[in-house]
């Protein structure tokens, strides 16, 4: 099928997404380099510089920086195995033909509409508050101590939220994909007497692989930038319990309006970025181009 | 996959189901719940279901504190935009990514995911310096580029799994027939990749309405979208939690509603090959 | 047809011509969601019925997105807004950066002398008064009476720390889910570090000695971060560590704090039977003191500026003049009561006898007074701010070490760790801004 002509004509469809993309990624990063080298605090505009890999120093040697990174991969790693494997199961769930169906997926995917820092705010306040909350009713009902979530589980209550966010993201690109699976496929292996389990995992898993390195990789890249719902509900802490890289550069930028600082951050924030995705890749990227 | 099975086993499925899905839904619920009730009920201890202070009294604040229809417009025309023109420049990428693979395609979508690597806090002063620059600070077009930019990767990606679904074959005999590259696409892919596109708009246009960093960011009063809107009914003084429900369920009611529309072809699914 | 369309070409431009003579200046206004804003937004009819030639354009956001979007706005010359609302801890610093306009003409009916003294003096740089005043507030107690009779005890009006301890533990009562005090715990510059600046003031601690050398290795410091993180472990609300203004303002306002100090604005709220069912049952006592000198209680004000950047200044001075005149107090007090006129920015206010009735007026006003931002400390100090340092890394430095204290309210640090390590980051930080040589 790849005769010379229509390699041509791939590169020219391929070329304006490329372009565009080049251009939005190229000119933001290099002046993000630019600044990471510079002395550069939005409010004291009189003092500016060229001051060398400080800014990268101050970022390495502060004392929550390992501790921002672990948590960083806690969340994406967290968040994840959450969607994914829950994902799986309601897509094979809500695929079945139940009543309702429609209404049904309907309500699996409410929680996406809902704008991250309300979803964040509801949650904290409406849920998990240890005085009003309707977890520490239900601890109260049952006679308990009410658990103080951003307290004493302070990144665990972070992938809780974020989870419940992204889930039906999962859910739904893992469901479309099991649609696209033939039943008669599945139906023969039925008469075969191949059990409910082994039906999946030699049918069903293979052919949603494709789409679970999809949400793998798309959720990844989303959930290292994540730093909204962390300022909206235990503000990285308490101390640093639930600080993250981007959370780190969200303080240097907004509280401390160190723009050299936060760009800083942000290269080293890319190159984790690369490095997450290059061992992801080398993981699961197989699965892409069956 | 649509299969014969046993009433007992359907009925046991759907009790399954509906459990799943409620709960997911419930913190959705309770927020609609709450924002129905007074501020003082929507805190109470124990949280009150029955016993409630019900109020509309939410709704008519926050409708007549901001001008929810402009924020609801602006939040219609930069995801709707922003949707569109992604899917325009996506749909030839993900075509030929999908068909024409070559050894650097799985780089290049690698590579364009990677454009979306920079934690958007550190980018915030030198992208805002640049939409100063070229005046595009506060108006649509600039938001819309934006967003079409942030989204495009997620877009072409989405395309390229679904496209990946459609058996070369028929592509092929559609060649046979004597389709152009632009036919093909269009008279072909397009309506046989039809649930696969209606997914990814759906999904880029959630992603684009939620958005809520850049398009504070960027926009102060001609451009704010619901956001923005939102953004002026969160932690104010006082109890305020019945109306950031009541903002926030108007700010998802409209894409509850085209969620409500679309999910037939969600839920048709991809209707080609051996389905049915 | 040609001299058609001169004609027409002739009404088109005259028309544009009277169009430009009734013009409209449009102001975009930048300000913060909190109530005495919004009900603003609510009486702009007399606005425009005064002035038909200006139209506002409002933003309104919370207050931490609003600061984030401001801040990006006039450090890089945007030009975004006309009037921008701003705090205490701001004006000064912007003002020397020569990023406001200087409201020192505004017209005499505006009666800049009214402005309470110290209100004033924190937004005044160099004999420029660069924002107004639109509401201020220092910070109180607010307590349930009916509770401290059920204890037997009684709260002064002028309390000292020692009085509030016994106050707290004579009234917890955590199986009625009633707290003997709630103080604030978030982490940040404008949260848990403006309680517990103001806390260390009447301790005779502070930030800097004179000569810019951080503190926290004094003595003082460590019997504040004791006292605080013992009356909040004992007698506060499990989870204080997570508590900013609104979470403990909700649980003042549902009764579950038998004491709260934070800001004198939540009076209004606290005192409105509609938000709270013990609302008739407040009392209000200023912020302790430890027989120093000094009491516990900051000094804020919500002002409205204008940036340089903006092109509409003329008309955006007299919507400022309109928004934080005389008239306008009596304005919110014809439509909506004394008790909703803005407080805390004006002597005329205090002295009239309606609204010197309501239960919290002179509190307020004694605890404004109270607070002195060119001398907030029992030693001297090079800055000026009570519970801030008006210098520009203190928003920064101030949210780190808010993050420590917080650690040790949450019983993650020791207090002793938790003030090193502030001590340790205040010295790099200062060092870093050249503070310390």
């Amino acid at each position: 099928m790849s005769t010379q002509s229509s390699r041509l004509a791939a590169r020219v469809m391929v070329a304006p997404s490329v372009l565009l993309l080049f251009i939005w990624m190229v000119v933001p990063l290099a002046m993000t380099l630019y600044y990471s080298f510079r002395l550069y605090r939005l409010i004291s505009p009189d003092r500016t510089g060229w001051v060398g890999f400080t800014n990268y120093l101050w970022f390495i040697n502060a004392p929550e920086f390992w501790l921002a990174m672990g948590n960083t991969l806690a969340l994406v790693g967290g968040v994840l195995a959450i969607t994914v494997t829950l994902g799986i199961l309601i897509a094979l769930l809500i695929d079945q033909p139940v009543k309702g169906q429609g209404v049904l997926r309907i309500l699996v995917i409410a929680p996406f509409f809902v704008m991250p820092p309300v979803a964040a705010s509801i949650l904290e306040n409406l849920f998990m508050h240890p005085q009003n909350g309707l977890f520490a009713a239900v601890s109260m009902s049952f006679g308990a101590q009410p658990i103080l979530f951003l307290q004493d589980y302070p990144m665990w209550s972070v992938i809780a939220i974020v989870s419940w966010e992204w889930l039906p993201f999962a859910t739904l690109i893992l469901l479309t994909s099991l649609q696209s699976l033939s039943s008669e496929q599945l139906e023969a292996a039925e008469m075969d007497g191949a059990s409910a389990l082994n039906r999946f995992r030699f049918i069903i898993l293979p052919h949603m692989m494709r789409a679970i390195t999809v949400v793998i990789l798309i959720q990844t890249i989303f959930l290292l930038g994540i730093f909204g719902e962390i300022f909206t509900t235990t503000q990285g802490g308490p101390g640093s319990a639930s600080t993250t890289l981007p959370y780190m550069i969200f303080k240097q930028a907004i509280a401390a309006k160190d723009i050299g600082r936060a760009a800083a951050g942000g290269i080293i924030a890319v190159i984790l970025a690369n490095i997450v995705a290059y061992f992801l890749m080398r993981g699961i990227g197989r699965h892409l181009d069956t | 996959m649509a299969r014969a099975t046993s009433p007992r086993r359907k009925a046991l499925t759907t009790l399954a189901a509906w459990s799943v899905a409620l709960v997911i839904f419930f913190p959705v619920l309770w927020m609609i719940l709450t924002s129905f009730k007074t501020e003082p009920s929507a805190v109470a201890m124990p949280p009150q279901l029955f016993t409630a202070d019900w109020t509309l009294e939410n709704y008519a604040e926050v409708w007549q504190r901001s001008d929810y229809p402009r924020f609801f417009w602006n939040s219609v025309v930069l995801s709707l935009g922003s949707t569109l023109l992604g899917l325009a420049v996506a749909i030839p990428a993900a075509w030929a990514m999908a068909f024409v693979p070559g050894k650097k395609t799985k780089d290049l979508l690698m590579w364009m995911l990677s454009t979306k690597m920079m934690p958007a806090v550190a980018v915030m002063i030198p992208l805002y310096l640049v939409f100063l620059k070229l005046g595009l600070i506060d108006t649509r077009i600039g938001l819309v580029l934006a967003l079409m930019l942030m989204n495009l990767p997620i877009i072409v990606w989405m395309l390229y799994t679904y496209f990946k679904e459609i058996p070369a074959e028929i592509l092929e005999a559609a060649r046979m027939d004597g389709a152009g590259l632009f036919k093909e696409i269009v008279y072909v892919l397009t309506p046989m990749a039809l649930p696969g596109i209606a997914s990814t708009l759906l999904l880029n246009v959630i992603l684009a309405w939620n958005e809520a960093f850049w398009t504070i960011i960027l926009t102060t009063t001609k451009a704010a979208p619901l956001s923005a809107f939102i953004a002026s009914f969160s932690a104010p003084q006082g109890l305020f939690y019945a109306k950031l429900s009541a903002a926030s369920t108007m700010a998802i009611a409209p894409i509850l509603i085209l969620g409500w529309f679309s999910q037939k072809q969600l839920v048709r699914g991809l209707t080609f090959g051996a389905v049915k | 047809m040609k001299m058609t369309q001169r004609a027409l070409l002739g009404a088109t431009v005259s028309l544009a011509l009277a169009g430009a003579a009734m013009a409209e200046t449009t102001i975009t206004v930048a300000t913060v969601n909190n109530g005495d804003m919004v009900r603003m937004q609510g009486l702009m009819d007399d606005f425009y019925a005064k002035h038909p030639d200006i139209k506002v354009e409002w933003v309104t956001l919370e207050e931490n997105v609003l600061r984030q979007n401001v801040t990006t706005d006039i450090a890089t010359g945007g030009g975004q807004y006309d009037v921008i609302t701003i705090g205490t801890y701001e004006v000064p610093i912007w003002g020397k950066q020569g990023w406001l306009e200087s409201l020192n003409d505004l017209p005499a009916d505006y009666d800049v002398d009214d402005l309470l003294p110290a209100i004033r003096g924190g937004l005044t740089v160099d004999g420029n008064l660069y924002a107004s005043p639109f509401y201020g507030e220092s910070s109180f107690l607010n307590y349930r009476k009916d509770l401290a009779e059920k204890a037997g005890i009684t709260i002064s009006d002028a309390p000292t720390w020692d009085e509030i301890k016994a106050a707290a533990a004579a009234m917890t009562d955590t199986e009625a889910g009633v707290y003997g005090i709630c103080l604030r715990g978030k982490a940040g510059w404008g949260e848990n570090m403006a309680f517990l600046t103001t806390m260390a003031n009447s301790y005779g601690a502070r930030w800097f000695d004179e000569n810019w050398q951080p503190q926290f290795d004094q003595p003082e410091w460590k019997a504040v971060m004791t006292d605080y993180v013992e009356l909040l472990t004992k007698y506060g609300p499990p989870g204080a560590s997570n508590n900013g203004y609104n979470e403990n303002l909700t649980l003042s306002l549902q009764g579950k704090c038998a004491m709260r100090m934070d800001a004198t604005v939540s009076a209004g709220a606290l005192t409105d039977p509609a938000q709270s069912e013990f609302a008739d049952k407040v009392g209000f006592a200023l912020a302790p003191d430890a027989g120093l000198g000094k009491r516990a209680n900051w000094l804020w004000a919500w002002s409205l500026a204008v940036p340089s950047s903006s092109d509409a200044k003329d008309a955006a001075k007299t919507f400022i003049n309109w928004a934080t005149n005389k008239d306008y107090l009596a304005l919110v007090a014809s439509k909506e009561g004394w008790r909703n006129a803005p407080p805390g920015t004006r002597t005329s206010l205090y002295a009239n006898p309606e609204y010197a009735a309501l239960p919290f007026a002179k509190m307020t006003i004694d605890s404004i007074n109270a607070a002195d931002p060119t001398n907030p400390t029992v030693k001297p100090v090079p800055y000026v701010g009570v519970q801030f340092v008006a210098i520009p890394e203190f928003a920064g430095l101030a949210t780190s070490v808010g993050e420590l204290f917080s650690a040790a309210l949450a019983g993650q640090k020791s207090v002793d760790d938790a003030l090193a390590e502030a001590q340790a980051l205040a010295v790099s930080e200062m060092t870093a801004a050249g503070y310390i040589k």
